[in-house]
C-alpha cells in the first residue's frame, strides 16, 4: 500500500446545514444526532437485554463462536495431501501455478543472460523515447533512468533487482489487462459497476499481507503465490481509474460521433477509449507502485529479489545491508512513476512535435530499438552479464554506525524528556493497557452497538450495517480478545498518528520551504519496504506493543502530512485573504478558516490513516505487538493456516469496523 | 439501447473464447515443481533465516560448485515451509533442522515418500534459557531455575507488567516455555519477539547497558562469540519428558541437527545426494563460518571460500567416491 496516493473521493462540499442546526437546541428527541440515532437505540433496547440475559455479558459468548480454525486446518491438510492428483488442481490450478513459474523464470533468465550493459541501454532508451527524444523531460528521464540503474549495480544489488523486475513486469502487464477488462465492463455497464465497487473498495483497506494467505494455502510457498497475490493485489486502481476515464467522456464529443452514425463499438474505440487514456494511465501508475510494494511484502512467501535480501540482511541484524537492498527499490519506485507521469503529461500536451520525423512517432520507436540493439549487442560482446564487482560501494557499514549513534543517544539519558524507551514504557503502561483493558472490559454487544452507532452517525444505514456485522464477525470467527488487543494498538497507533500529522501537515501547509524539503523524504519513507524499520525501533522502543506503534505510525504518517497539507493548501485564497485582512492571528486564520474548510481533505487523511496503520498491524508482529500480527506471522512460518488465515481475517473485518467509522464521505449510495 | 447489446455480446463472446482456451489447456500440468530440481546438474537448498544456517548452504554450494560441477541455488524458507518446499520440488535439501516440525516430517518421510533422511550435520543444537554474564557474577545463584522467582522483578518491563520478562523469540522456534513457566510456578511471562532481528536487538541493546535479561536463546548462535551469556539451568530432560506440551516441566533435549533430502533429487542427483549425505562438521566449525558472515560482515561466498581453502582436509572426506 505504500507509494500510492490513493485517489481521493471527490471532496464532497461540507454540509454546513448539519453544522448549524447541531447547536440549535430543542427539545432532546429533536435533536438531530439523537433522531438519526432513535430507530438504532430502539432496536437495541429490545435486542441487548435479550442477548445479555442469553449470553451474558463481558467477554464474546461461546455459544456465538463457530470453530473455523479447524476445519481450514483440515482443509489445508488436504490441499497438502492431494495438491498432485485432485483435478481441481491438476486440470486448472497447477496449470496457472506452472505458468506463474515459467513465465518468471523466463523473464529473469532473459534480463540476467542480457546482462547488465543492455539492459541498462535498453532501458534508458526506452524512458528517453517515452520522454520525447527532442524533448527536455526526455533527456532529464534519460538521466534518472541511468541514475537509478547504475545505482543498483553500486549497491551490489543487480542480481536481486532483476528478480524484483521480472516478477513486477509480468505481474504489472496481467494485472492492467484484468484491471482494464473488469474497468472496461464496469465503465460501459451499470450493473458491473455496481457489483464491482463495493469489491473494489473492499480490496482497498484490505492490508496487503491478507492476500498472502490463501493463495499459500492453495500454491505454496514460492513464485506463483507471490506473483498471483501481486496481481490482485494491483489490479483495483487500474480498474477503479479505466472505469472512470470511460464514464467521464465528454457528452458533447460522444454525441458528435453519435450523429455521425459511427457503431457503438466504433465509438469506443475510436472516442470513448482515447478520451480516456489520462485515466487509464493513472491507473497504470497506480498499478505499477502497488505491484512493487506487494513484491517486496511478497518476500515472506518466498518471491525472492530485493526483498529478500532485505529480509536476510535483517537475519543478522544489518540495517545498512538492509538498507542497500531497500534503496534500490526505492529508485525503481521513482523511475517507473516518472516514466508514467511523463507519458501522461506528454498525451495531455499534445502539441506538435517538431524536427525531424525520425524523431518522433513510429518512426523514433524503430530508432530506439534500433539503436538499443546495435549498442545492447557491443556492451553484451565486449562486457560480462555479471555486474563487476569492484565497482561495488559499501554503504552498510557507515549507516550501521549511524544508526547505531543514533539509538544510543535517542534511547536513553536524554536530558529532561528521558530517553525514547522511557517513552515506550509510559505509553505501554498509561495508554496502551488503560485503552486494552477498557475495551476488554467492555461487555460485547456494547462494542457491537457501539460500532453501530459511529458508522450510522458516519456514513449511513450500509455503513451501520457493514459495521456491525464486521464487529461481531470477529467475535463469531473466536479470536475476540487478540482483536481487542490489536484494535487497542491501531486506536493508539491512529491517534499519535493524526496528532503528529496534522501537526506536521499545518506547518508544512504555511512554510512552503518546509514542505518542499519533506517531500523527497516522506516519498522515500512511504516506498521503503517496511521491515527495514523494524530493527531501529525496537532498539529505541523496546520489544512490544510500543515498537509495534512507532512502526506502524512512521508508515502511516506520510499519507497523512501530504493529504493534510494539500487539503489546507487547497483552501480558496480569497478567503484566507480576507480573514487576514479581518485581522485574524496565524492561529485564528489555521483554527477558523483553514481547518473548517479543509475538513473533507482532513476526515480522507483519518481515513487513510486509519487504514494504514491497520496494515502495519501485522508487520508489528515482528517487534512484538502480540495478538492478532503476531498470529498471522506464526501462521505464515509455521504453516498454520487455520490461525493466520482467521487472524487475518479479523484484520480484515477490523479495517472494516475502522473504515465505515471513520469514513465521513457520505456514500452515493447510502443517500442521506 | 443498442449499444449496451452488442457490448454484452462481445463480452460474451470475449467470456466464450476465455473459456475455451482454458478448457483446451486441459492436460494435466505438471507436478513437480519446474526450478531447482528440472536439470540434473543442478540442486535448490532450503536456507533458514539464522546465520548458522547460511554457513552451511554456503560451504556446502561452494563445494559442488567448484568441485562438483553442480549448480547451487538458495532459497530462503522458514523451517517447517522447508518441508513442503522439499516435497513439491521447489527445494531439494534442508541442511539444518532443528526437529520443529515433526508432524511435516511424519507427513512427507513417513507417509507420502517424498522426503529422505541425509543424515546428521554434526552440529549439536542446544535450546535453553540464558542471561547476560554479568548478571550472573551479580547472583550467583540465579543460574538455577529454582532461585528464579526471587530474582523476577530484576527482568519486569512494560511488557510483562508485575512478572518478570521472559523475552522470546520468533515464532517459528520451537518453544516449551509457555508450560514450562507454568509449571515449574515462575512468576515469569513470555514476551515475544516476533521475530530473530527483533531478539537480537532487544538482547545486544540490554547488553550494551548492562540491563538484567532473561532470555530464550540457543547454541550454536553467531551472537553467542560477541557476548557473554550463561544458561539458567532447567530441570534435566529426560527422554519422552516433553510429549505432553501442556505438561513439560523439563529443560531442551540436544539435538543433533538433521539434513532432509527431497526424495526426486536424491534418486536422480546421486552424486550431489552423496555430498550432502556425508556433509559432516563440528559447532566450531560452523561458527567460524558463521562468524565470518555475521560479525565480520563478509558475504557468504566469500566466507565459505576462506573456510573451504584453510581445510581442505575436513571437506575431503565428503566427496563422493
Amino acid at each position: 500500500m505504500s507509494a500510492v496516493t490513493t485517489p481521493a473521493p471527490p471532496p464532497t462540499p461540507v454540509e454546513p446545514a448539519e453544522e448549524t442546526t447541531a447547536t440549535v437546541r430543542r427539545s432532546p428527541l429533536t435533536h438531530p444526532v439523537l433522531r438519526r440515532l432513535l430507530p438504532l437505540l430502539v432496536a437495541a433496547a429490545v435486542l441487548v437485554p435479550l442477548a445479555a440475559l442469553l449470553w451474558g455479558s463481558g467477554h464474546w459468548p461461546d455459544a456465538l463462536t463457530v470453530d473455523v480454525k479447524t476445519p481450514l486446518d483440515d482443509a489445508y491438510t488436504w490441499v497438502v495431501h492431494n495438491r498432485d492428483t485432485n483435478p481441481v488442481f491438476l486440470y486448472f490450478l497447477l496449470h496457472l501455478s506452472n505458468w506463474a513459474d515459467s513465465s518468471v523464470t523466463w523473464m529473469t533468465d532473459l534480463l540476467e543472460t542480457a546482462g547488465w550493459s543492455p539492459v541498462i541501454v535498453v532501458a534508458v532508451l526506452l524512458s528517453w523515447r517515452i520522454g520525447g527524444l527532442r524533448d527536455r523531460r526526455g533527456l532529464k528521464l534519460a538521466g534518472i533512468t541511468f541514475v537509478a540503474f547504475a545505482a543498483c549495480g553500486l549497491l551490489g544489488m543487480w542480481q536481486a533487482t532483476m528478480e524484483t523486475l521480472a516478477l513486477m513486469s509480468v505481474a504489472v502487464a496481467v494485472s492492467a489487462v484484468i484491471g482494464a477488462l473488469l474497468g472496461l465492463g464496469a465503465g460501459l455497464s451499470d450493473r458491473f459497476e455496481r457489483i464491482l465497487r463495493p469489491v473494489l473498495d473492499t480490496m482497498q483497506i484490505m492490508p496487503a499481507f491478507a492476500y498472502l494467505l490463501p493463495l499459500v494455502l492453495l500454491f505454496d510457498i514460492g513464485v506463483p503465490s507471490a506473483l498471483i497475490a501481486t496481481i490482485i493485489y494491483a489490479a483495483p486502481p487500474m480498474a477503479r481509474l479505466t472505469s472512470l476515464g470511460l464514464r467521464g467522456a465528454d457528452t458533447g464529443v460522444m454525441e458528435a460521433a453519435e450523429s455521425l452514425g459511427t457503431s457503438p463499438t466504433q465509438r469506443l474505440l475510436t472516442a470513448r477509449l482515447p478520451l480516456a487514456r489520462k485515466e487509464i494511465l493513472l491507473g497504470l501508475n497506480q498499478t505499477i507502485m502497488m505491484a512493487l510494494s506487494m513484491v517486496t511484502i511478497a518476500s515472506v512467501i518466498g518471491a525472492g529479489g530485493l526483498g529478500e535480501e532485505v529480509f536476510r540482511a535483517l537475519s543478522t541484524v544489518d540495517v545498512g545491508s538492509a538498507l542497500a537492498a531497500g534503496i534500490p527499490i526505492v529508485l525503481l519506485a521513482v523511475w517507473l512513476d516518472r516514466i508514467t507521469a511523463v507519458a501522461g503529461e506528454r498525451l495531455g500536451g499534445g502539441s506538435a512535435p517538431a524536427g525531424s520525423s525520425w524523431l518522433h512517432g513510429s518512426r523514433a520507436w524503430a530508432v530506439v530499438v534500433g539503436t538499443g540493439a546495435v549498442l545492447g549487442a557491443a556492451g553484451w560482446t565486449t562486457l560480462i552479464a555479471e555486474w563487476p564487482e569492484a565497482w561495488a560501494v559499501d554503504i552498510a557499514r557507515p549507516v550501521n554506525q549511524a544508526v547505531g549513534w543514533f539509538t544510543d543517544h535517542l534511547a536513553e539519558g536524554v536530558p529532561v524528556v528521558g530517553g525514547t524507551r522511557t517513552w515506550a514504557a509510559n505509553f505501554t503502561t498509561w495508554v496502551l493497557d488503560p485503552i486494552r483493558d477498557t475495551l476488554t472490559a467492555t461487555p460485547w454487544w456494547l462494542l457491537v452497538l457501539l460500532a453501530a452507532g459511529v458508522a450510522l452517525l458516519a456514513g449511513g444505514w450500509g455503513a451501520m450495517c457493514t459495521a456491525a456485522a464486521a464487529m461481531a464477525g470477529v467475535g463469531v470467527i473466536g479470536v475476540w480478545s487478540h482483536s481487542l488487543d490489536t484494535l487497542s494498538q491501531a486506536i493508539a497507533g491512529v491517534v499519535v498518528t493524526l496528532v503528529l500529522g496534522f501537526a506536521i501537515g499545518v506547518v508544512a501547509a504555511r512554510v512552503p520551504l518546509l514542505e518542499r524539503m519533506l517531500r523527497p523524504l516522506l516519498d522515500t519513507m512511504q516506498t521503503l519496504p517496511q521491515f527495514i524499520y523494524l530493527i531501529p525501533v525496537v532498539a529505541l522502543f523496546n520489544v512490544g506493543r510500543a515498537a509495534a506503534v512507532a512502526a506502524a505510525v512512521l508508515y502511516a504518517l506520510p499519507a497523512v502530512v501530504r493529504i493534510t497539507t494539500q487539503g489546507l493548501r487547497q483552501v480558496d485564497g480569497a478567503t484566507l485573504e480576507a480573514a487576514r485582512s479581518m485581522g485574524a492571528s496565524t492561529f485564528q486564520q489555521i483554527r477558523q478558516v483553514q481547518v473548517p474548510l479543509a475538513r473533507p481533505s482532513l476526515m480522507l487523511a483519518l481515513n487513510q490513516g486509519v487504514v494504514l496503520v491497520l496494515a502495519m498491524v501485522i508487520v508489528g508482529g515482528f517487534v512484538g505487538s502480540g495478538a492478532l500480527g503476531y498470529d498471522v506471522v506464526k501462521g505464515l512460518q509455521k504453516s498454520q493456516l487455520g490461525l493466520g488465515l482467521t487472524a487475518g481475517v479479523a484484520i480484515v473485518l477490523l479495517g472494516l469496523v475502522l473504515d465505515r467509522t471513520t469514513q465521513r464521505s457520505g456514500r452515493r449510495t447510502t443517500g442521506r | 439501447m443498442m449499444n449496451r447489446k452488442n457490448l454484452l455480446r462481445a463480452a460474451t463472446a470475449t467470456a466464450l473464447v476465455l473459456g475455451v482456451t482454458t478448457v483446451s489447456a486441459c492436460s494435466a500440468a505438471k507436478t513437480s515443481g519446474s526450478s531447482g530440481s528440472g536439470g540434473s546438474g543442478s540442486v535448490t537448498i532450503a536456507v533458514p533465516s539464522w546465520v548458522g544456517a547460511e554457513a552451511n548452504a554456503a560451504v556446502a554450494k561452494y563445494i559442488l560448485e567448484n568441485e562438483l560441477d553442480t549448480k547451487v541455488e538458495l532459497t530462503q524458507l522458514d523451517e517447517s515451509v522447508a518441508f513442503d518446499a522439499l516435497n513439491s520440488g521447489k527445494a531439494d535439501a534442508i541442511l539444518e533442522d532443528w526437529g520443529g516440525a515433526p508432524k511435516k516430517v511424519k507427513l512427507y518421510v513417513d507417509d507420502k515418500k517424498s522426503v529422505v533422511k541425509g543424515g546428521d550435520l554434526g552440529v549439536t543444537g542446544h535450546i535453553g534459557w540464558f542471561i547476560p554474564k554479568y548478571l550472573a557474577e551479580q547472583h550467583p545463584d540465579i543460574t538455577d531455575a529454582k532461585n528464579l522467582n526471587k530474582y523476577a522483578s530484576l527482568f519486569k518491563t512494560a511488557e510483562s507488567g508485575d512478572k518478570g520478562q521472559l523475552l522470546e523469540g520468533s515464532p517459528s522456534y520451537t518453544t516449551n516455555d509457555d508450560a514450562l513457566i507454568k509449571n515449574l510456578k515462575l512468576d515469569l511471562k513470555t514476551v515475544y519477539a516476533g521475530s530473530e532481528a527483533a531478539q537480537i536487538t532487544q538482547i545486544r541493546e540490554d547488553y550494551k547497558a548492562k540491563k538484567p535479561f532473561i532470555s530464550y536463546w540457543w547454541t550454536p548462535q553467531w551472537l553467542n562469540s560477541q557476548i557473554d551469556l550463561v544458561e539458567v539451568k532447567l530441570p534435566e530432560y529426560t527422554d519422552g519428558c516433553d510429549a505432553d506440551a501442556a505438561k513439560v516441566a523439563c529443560g531442551y533435549a540436544k539435538t543433533p541437527l538433521q539434513k532432509y533430502l527431497g526424495a526426486d533429487f536424491a534418486k536422480n542427483n546421486e552424486k550431489a545426494a552423496e555430498f550432502l549425505k556425508n556433509f559432516n562438521w563440528t559447532n566450531e566449525q560452523q561458527n567460524e563460518v558463521a562468524a565470518l558472515i555475521a560479525d565480520k560482515k563478509l558475504s557468504s561466498e566469500k566466507a565459505a571460500e576462506q573456510w573451504v581453502k584453510a581445510n581442505p582436509d575436513v571437506w575431503k572426506a565428503w566427496l563422493p567416491k
